[in-house]
């Protein structure tokens, strides 16, 4: 190998071992996105009620609705068939037969929301106005015994909703699960 | 009439296959072939090799999973049309000219990005395994399910994905401080969506735009997904719309309610992230017969979402015994990697079994101490050895041994 060659190798090294540390040059072609598009599209819902929109809703308003646009697939007052079962199996997750519902498993109620808004009814999903989601949503933590059928389900009290299985999952990552 | 003609198909097929033994000339090469097509397809006698045992939830047609036939295929790469696929609700058309990725959140750019605009950006390309977390699911279940490899096994596949590197972007937007967590989103029905850790975004996360050479096929994410080496496959999420960075996990439906893995202590584990080491022989294989006794080659696939395949034991003695398996180079981390032990059988009914580790020193379980130690509830991270039975006349059976 030649000095020349042995150079070429050597900024050859060098600009590589630049690309891993991430100097990697991109086109830059995204555009700026605007707060209107952004809103469009954001519709996820943190545990901390971040992201839940206005509105309302309680069990009273969710039970019509539910019958409606739920019941086809989740059955009368979310005992399931022919799809999930919502509602029950309280005290059975460490039984030979554990029955995983709303009620009884799901950890966060900012979730019943965040999915019932995003994924549901499953013919037509984000159809259902605000105001819709919030009483479903309130139906459902309702029949599982979490709140009265008036409490009030906003951006405000969906958050402080205590689920009954919340603090029974143990977070693995970063370290290993098995 | 009828007989006449069918007799008369029956006497046309001996007699064509007796001239294509030598010495004769077969007729294939007595006039020219077909011409050349548009798409290749597999041999038309090959027909009969597919995914399989297609499940959606009742009153659906696309919710739910169809799996890779694991035992009639060979080597690593999976081809694209036979890629498991599992949907949540349905494949959707969607029209690259008309897709957008949106990166928004904690980062001080937010980006929208077309599909034309990716594929100018620097690629690489990386060959791994994809696996749904609740694959060889049924091997929680008390009795060994009467189903092939495939059936049981067939939520892995693997492919050489090519895309860029979700760091360039994440880059472009410029993180915000406390920005530790990315939730994405699919642009499907379901607008399924995940929690990421950033560490895993900045390390070897891509957004996929090709699958062995071409541009994704639509059931698995066209015309671009996320893809997390070695994670389990649901949180690579298909159709990527969206990456919002945030500060915590955003606790969706399909990180709480599913791909959690209850214990039998009614406790439940979250955020198992890696695909555990896992090994079976996919020939022979369930639903096999083998022809007498002689010299068989033992065919399977290791793989495991924590590292690289450092050894694969084989016992054809059900367990008295391992050989260690000659692995086919090269050997890739998180990718399927093919195995292979020669195998005199003798003619007696016995038990075969693969037991695989990694370069982190993880070791398969057998079923019967991960049972005890996880239960039977469980859906997701099932990575026991699987047991093969072989009887005296050759036939092979799932079994717990």
């Amino acid at each position: 190998m030649s000095m020349r060659e042995v150079a070429c190798a050597a900024l050859v090294l060098i600009l590589s071992g630049c690309a891993g540390v991430g100097r990697v040059e991109t086109p830059n072609l995204g555009r700026a996105a605007t707060a209107a598009e952004i809103a469009g599209w954001d519709i996820s819902v943190g545990p901390d009620g971040v992201g839940l929109p206005p509105g309302s809703g309680t069990a009273l308003k969710g039970a019509p609705i539910y019958e409606q646009k739920c019941q086809a697939c989740h059955g009368a007052k979310g005992a399931g068939q022919p799809n999930d079962r919502l509602v029950g199996g309280h005290g059975t997750l460490a039984s030979k037969t554990p029955v995983r519902t709303v009620g009884s498993y799901w950890p966060y109620a900012t979730t019943v929301f965040d999915y019932v808004r995003r994924s549901m009814p499953y013919v037509q999903p984000q159809s259902l106005t605000n105001d819709e989601v919030y009483a479903v949503t309130a139906y459902l933590l309702h029949l599982n015994g979490i709140i009265g059928e008036a409490d009030e389900m906003n951006a405000q009290t969906l958050p402080t909703v205590k689920m009954p299985n919340r603090d029974n999952f143990i977070i693995v990552y970063p370290g290993r699960g098995r | 009439m009828a007989a006449l003609a069918a007799s008369g198909l029956l006497m046309r097929r001996t007699t064509d296959a007796a001239a294509a033994e030598p010495p004769e000339v077969p007729a294939w090469m007595k006039s020219p072939g077909a011409g050349f097509t548009d798409y290749g397809a597999p041999a038309k006698y090959e027909s009969k090799v597919t995914r399989t045992l297609a499940r959606s939830q009742a009153g659906t047609t696309g919710s739910g999973a169809i799996r890779t036939p694991l035992e009639a295929l060979e080597g690593t790469i999976t081809p694209s049309g036979l890629h498991f696929e599992r949907s949540h609700s349905g494949v959707p058309d969607i029209d690259p000219a008309k897709h957008r990725l949106l990166i928004h959140g904690m980062v001080k750019r937010p980006l929208v990005f077309t599909v034309d605009a990716l594929l100018r950006y620097p690629m690489v390309s990386r060959v791994h395994f994809i696996e749904c977390a609740g694959n060889s699911q049924l091997l929680y279940q008390p009795n060994p399910p009467n189903l092939t490899a495939g059936q049981t096994h067939g939520l892995v596949s693997c492919s050489e994905w090519t895309g860029v590197p979700l760091r360039l972007l994440l880059e472009e937007a410029g993180v915000e401080r406390g920005g530790s967590w990315i939730l994405a989103e699919g642009a499907d029905a379901a607008a399924m969506s995940r929690s990421i850790p950033m560490a895993k975004a900045m390390d070897d996360a891509m957004l996929a735009l090709f699958q062995n050479g071409e541009r994704l096929r639509p059931e698995n994410g066209y015309p671009l997904r996320l893809f997390l080496p070695g994670w389990e496959g649901n949180m690579s999420v298909k159709w990527l719309r969206r990456l919002k960075v945030v500060s915590a996990p955003t606790m969706t439906k399909d990180e709480t309610s599913r791909y959690t893995d209850l214990q039998a202590d009614g406790k439940a584990l979250m955020f198992t992230y890696p695909m555990e080491v896992k090994s079976l022989i996919t020939r022979p294989s369930h639903g096999m017969t083998l022809a007498g006794s002689g010299l068989y080659q033992i065919s399977g696939l290791a793989w495991s979402g924590e590292g690289t395949i450092r050894k694969v034991e084989v016992t054809t003695d059900g367990g008295r015994s391992w050989v260690t398996a000659a692995l086919d180079a090269p050997v890739r981390p998180r990718a399927l990697t093919r195995f292979r032990v020669p195998w005199r059988w003798d003619g007696a009914a016995t038990v075969l079994k693969s037991r695989a580790t990694d370069d982190a020193g993880h070791v398969q379980p057998e079923r019967e101490k991960f049972i005890v130690e996880h239960g039977n509830n469980a859906i997701f991270h099932c990575n026991v050895i699987q047991a093969w039975s072989v009887a005296a006349n050759g036939e092979v059976k799932h079994v717990y041994a």
